[in-house]
């Protein structure tokens, strides 16, 4: 299976913190031995969600709960329904005219899909990364800072303090602080994907949504953005959707299995991958099918 | 043969061959269009030809050639000319002759046949005259108050001449200067009195109030009557002092004729002048051409008010059409619900680029000028009424119906521009917490810029060059006043300008001196195209600078 079977960045990179000879292995070198759901606080959780495309029906009765501070992947095949349900968390499916929903997302037992929730407020709250790296047409310090001055925020001392703490966040820094003004399609792909994180975190969200964020990158910037990851979970909690089932078992505590729009499997990483309770589950994660 | 067209070398050859041709056909208009312009302004040499008739009569005639034709001869027999039976070619000259003001018409052709050889003798002058164009001749004399003061066989003749052309032309710039400055001035003041009084009595005011308004309209006005009155002694002075000198010359005809100084502009003798002379000469008139105005019915002079009208119209125009044109746009890609209506009224938009522009002409024409504009007459310009104000063709209409007219090309491409721009960005924005107007106003209509920009280059280039409808909104032969200067309110929305396109039209086919005006037909064009192209490439150069901002957002 996948464990031993690493992913080139792997095995062309020394990596000092921890081997990932496995996911399972990876997981004996951080804190905790192992995880378990009913130990977690829960940040989302989502009830009986159904999801329509106008007459087609792209989610079937979703159930989960997303744990605070953990980084939680989801994996399925394409068009299994997996970017659809991330972008519910914070309603980025409202730009659809034709998408329905039916059903609770509750974050902090507060349903976001309720009247006098503020679509602006709950995107500020829940972050989000695309697949594609999209800097807006500004510099490196506007990207950074576009969305505290969204807010109001003008002074330029707090702006510059949230700018370097941000990049710094999200391992930039050191490689931008000489050019904070220059243009950010300046940078490379992976700087740019960097700096949407960095993006994300200026404005502190709770919640940090990464879609397929690597599948774009190189593997030396996918190396860079996982490590990302693995520090970032320690203030937020991560969704992560991807389509490499290595990347979701290096990074995730947390796995949904999903396909065809139904949520098959959700567990600890290491059960998930390990010893998956569904046949399908096992048959994606061996590479039957997907 | 197969095989060869198998390879995609014919479509290789059809497309070149395409490209080419219209490469040529460009730069072949662009090239006859600058040699026929810009040669007119060489001073070419000045011939002295001697005629022997068909009867023997002999005829002296000085002048410059224009061009040069063979005809039949049956065509010269048929334009009056005497030919021989045995002459089955003959090569005619259109030649310059000047001196209208003498024989009534300064382009004439002459048969070679009866030419004798010619000659360039060092003695001829052209005078360069404000009325009546050109004068061919001898010198005889410089006089000062009827006496002669030198005459060319003097060594100091020439720079006396000079002398007494500079007097006069610093003479006539201080004429010039009174005239349009300080009497326009006082013209506009007391204009502007009587519009005041004519206020007065449309809207009563209390007795004490009126008598009040009434005494300073009074004071104001003998003010500058006074005033007035001072200049024009100065004036009449100086009107008294331009008379002072005269040159006397003698026609080819042997007639003798006295020039006042006063109409002098420049006098040369272009057969004794170095081809350097000639240059300097040369950059000298074109200048001229630029910055002077048009005179004896825009056949001589300058077109510089057909230039300033032509820009400030066209900068009135994207002032007025890029706003419009670019919320227009934002609302129907951005706002509007897309469904049905909005895609009629994107297809209504498109169909309004193909409208004839006459058509706009006649609904600014009826719409702008006499609507709009009738009705701001009656609400802000009463006290001027019957003279109308905006309710008759000029900058402004003439501005907005070009604005009208192009409005769809600026959506057009700004809702090119707004569709480009990929969704992820938006998206990103979207999902900092940015409303839907935050993120549209600091985000995406930011990358559109350099597709505005576009719309905003096509629709300066249609509107530089469009004629047709401002014929009917504002476009005259002549304006006497510029659209700008410096008497308040600056920027005078109201007044009729002269425009380039037009000008072409009125000099080519409204002249009555064909030939004097064929060169500044060519010569106007050639200012036109350029003056499209120098707008352009500023409007390219902006937006190029922008794309470079943006770069590769559009990846």
């Amino acid at each position: 299976m996948t464990a031993e079977n690493p992913g080139t960045a792997d095995s062309s990179i020394n990596r000092t913190e921890r081997p990932t000879v496995s996911a399972a292995s990876a997981r004996s070198v951080t804190e905790r031995e192992s995880y378990a759901i009913e130990e977690e606080t829960p940040k989302i959780t989502v009830d009986n969600l159904n999801l329509y495309y106008g007459n087609d029906q792209a989610l079937h009765n979703i159930n989960l709960t997303i744990p605070e501070k953990r980084v939680t992947a989801f994996i399925g095949p394409s068009g299994c329904g997996k970017s659809t349900l991330l972008r519910c968390f914070n309603r980025m499916n409202d730009l659809v005219d034709i998408c329905r929903i039916e059903g609770e997302i509750r974050m902090d037992d507060k349903n976001i899909y309720d009247r006098d929730v503020d679509v602006a407020d709950l995107r500020r709250s829940v972050g989000m990364v695309f697949q594609k790296p999209n800097p807006f047409p500004k510099s490196i310090y506007e990207n950074v800072a576009y969305g505290l001055r969204l807010q109001g925020v003008k002074s330029r001392r707090v702006l510059d303090e949230v700018v370097e703490k941000s990049l710094r966040a999200a391992a930039l820094w050191d490689e931008v602080k000489d050019r904070l003004q220059d243009n950010a399609f300046g940078m490379s792909g992976g700087q740019q994907q960097r700096l949407v994180i960095a993006r994300a975190i200026a404005i502190e969200p709770e919640v940090i949504l990464l879609d397929e964020p690597a599948s774009a990158l190189d593997p030396i910037s996918t190396l860079k953005i996982e490590e990302l990851i693995n520090e970032l979970k320690h203030q937020y909690t991560i969704i992560i959707v991807t389509h490499n089932m290595q990347q979701a078992a290096r990074v995730s505590d947390y796995t949904a299995f999903m396909y065809m729009g139904k949520l098959i499997e959700f567990g600890d990483t290491d059960t998930l991958f390990t010893n998956p309770s569904k046949k399908q589950t096992e048959d994606y994660i061996t590479g039957r099918y997907g | 043969m197969k095989q060869w067209f198998k390879s995609g070398s014919p479509w290789i050859w059809l497309n070149a061959g395409a490209v080419s041709l219209c490469m040529i056909m460009v730069v072949g208009l662009i090239g006859l269009i600058a040699i026929r312009g810009f040669g007119h302004f060489w001073p070419a040499d000045v011939a002295q030809i001697t005629m022997v008739g068909a009867d023997g009569q002999r005829r002296e005639l000085i002048g410059e050639l224009v061009r040069s034709q063979t005809v039949p001869a049956a065509v010269a027999r048929d334009s009056g000319e005497v030919v021989p039976e045995s002459e089955e070619l003959v090569v005619r000259h259109l030649i310059k002759v000047g001196n209208r003001d003498q024989t009534g018409q300064d382009f004439v052709w002459h048969l070679d046949l009866y030419m004798e050889p010619w000659q360039y003798p060092d003695n001829i002058f052209v005078v360069e005259r404000r009325e009546w164009g050109n004068f061919y001749g001898t010198p005889v004399a410089l006089l000062q108050d009827g006496n002669v003061v030198s005459t060319p066989s003097d060594d100091a003749f020439w720079s006396s001449l000079q002398a007494a052309i500079d007097r006069s032309l610093q003479i006539y710039d201080r004429i010039h200067e009174l005239e349009r400055g300080e009497i326009g001035r006082i013209n506009t003041a007391l204009e502007r009195l009587r519009l005041d009084e004519r206020t007065l009595e449309l809207n009563p005011l209390s007795p004490e109030m009126e008598a009040l308004e009434r005494a300073r309209i009074a004071t104001g006005r003998s003010q500058l009557e006074a005033e007035y009155a001072l200049l024009r002694q100065e004036l009449d002075a100086l009107y008294d002092s331009t008379e002072r000198d005269t040159l006397r010359m003698q026609t080819s005809q042997g007639n003798e004729v006295n020039i006042s100084f006063a109409h002098i502009m420049r006098v040369t003798a272009p057969n004794t002048m170095s081809v350097f002379q000639k240059s300097v000469q040369y950059v000298e008139r074109l200048w001229e051409f630029m910055t002077d105005e048009p005179r004896e019915a825009n056949t001589e002079g300058g077109i510089f008010p057909a230039i300033f009208g032509t820009v400030t119209m066209v900068m009135v125009m994207s002032i007025i059409v890029t706003p419009f044109g670019i919320l227009a746009a934002i609302y129907l890609r951005e706002y509007a619900k897309q469904g049905t209506m909005t895609r009629i009224i994107r297809i209504s938009v498109y169909n309004l680029a193909g409208v004839p522009s006459i058509v706009y002409g006649v609904f600014g024409l009826g719409f702008f000028v006499y609507f709009l504009g009738g009705n701001i007459d009656q609400l802000f310009y009463e006290a001027s009424l019957p003279a109308p104000t905006f309710g008759t063709p000029g900058l402004f209409w003439a501005s907005l119906t070009l604005a009208l007219l192009t409005l769809p090309i600026v959506i057009v491409s700004t809702e090119e521009g707004l569709s480009r721009i990929p969704s992820t960005i938006r998206q990103g924005s979207l999902a900092l917490g940015a409303t839907k107007s935050e993120t549209l106003w600091k985000v995406i209509v930011p990358l559109a810029t350099p597709a505005m920009m576009t719309g905003l280059i096509l629709a300066i280039a249609r509107a530089a060059g469009e004629v047709a409808p401002l014929m009917l909104v504002g476009v005259v032969k002549l304006a006497p006043t510029l659209p700008i200067d410096g008497t308040f309110p600056f920027i005078h929305l109201e007044r009729k300008i002269m425009h380039l396109g037009f000008h072409i039209y009125d000099v080519g086919f409204q002249s009555p001196n064909v030939e004097a005006a064929r060169p500044l037909v060519y010569a106007t064009a050639l200012i036109l195209v350029m003056l499209i192209v120098i707008l352009n490439l500023t409007a390219i150069s902006i937006r190029n600078h922008l794309r470079e901002r943006y770069r590769s957002a559009g990846d």
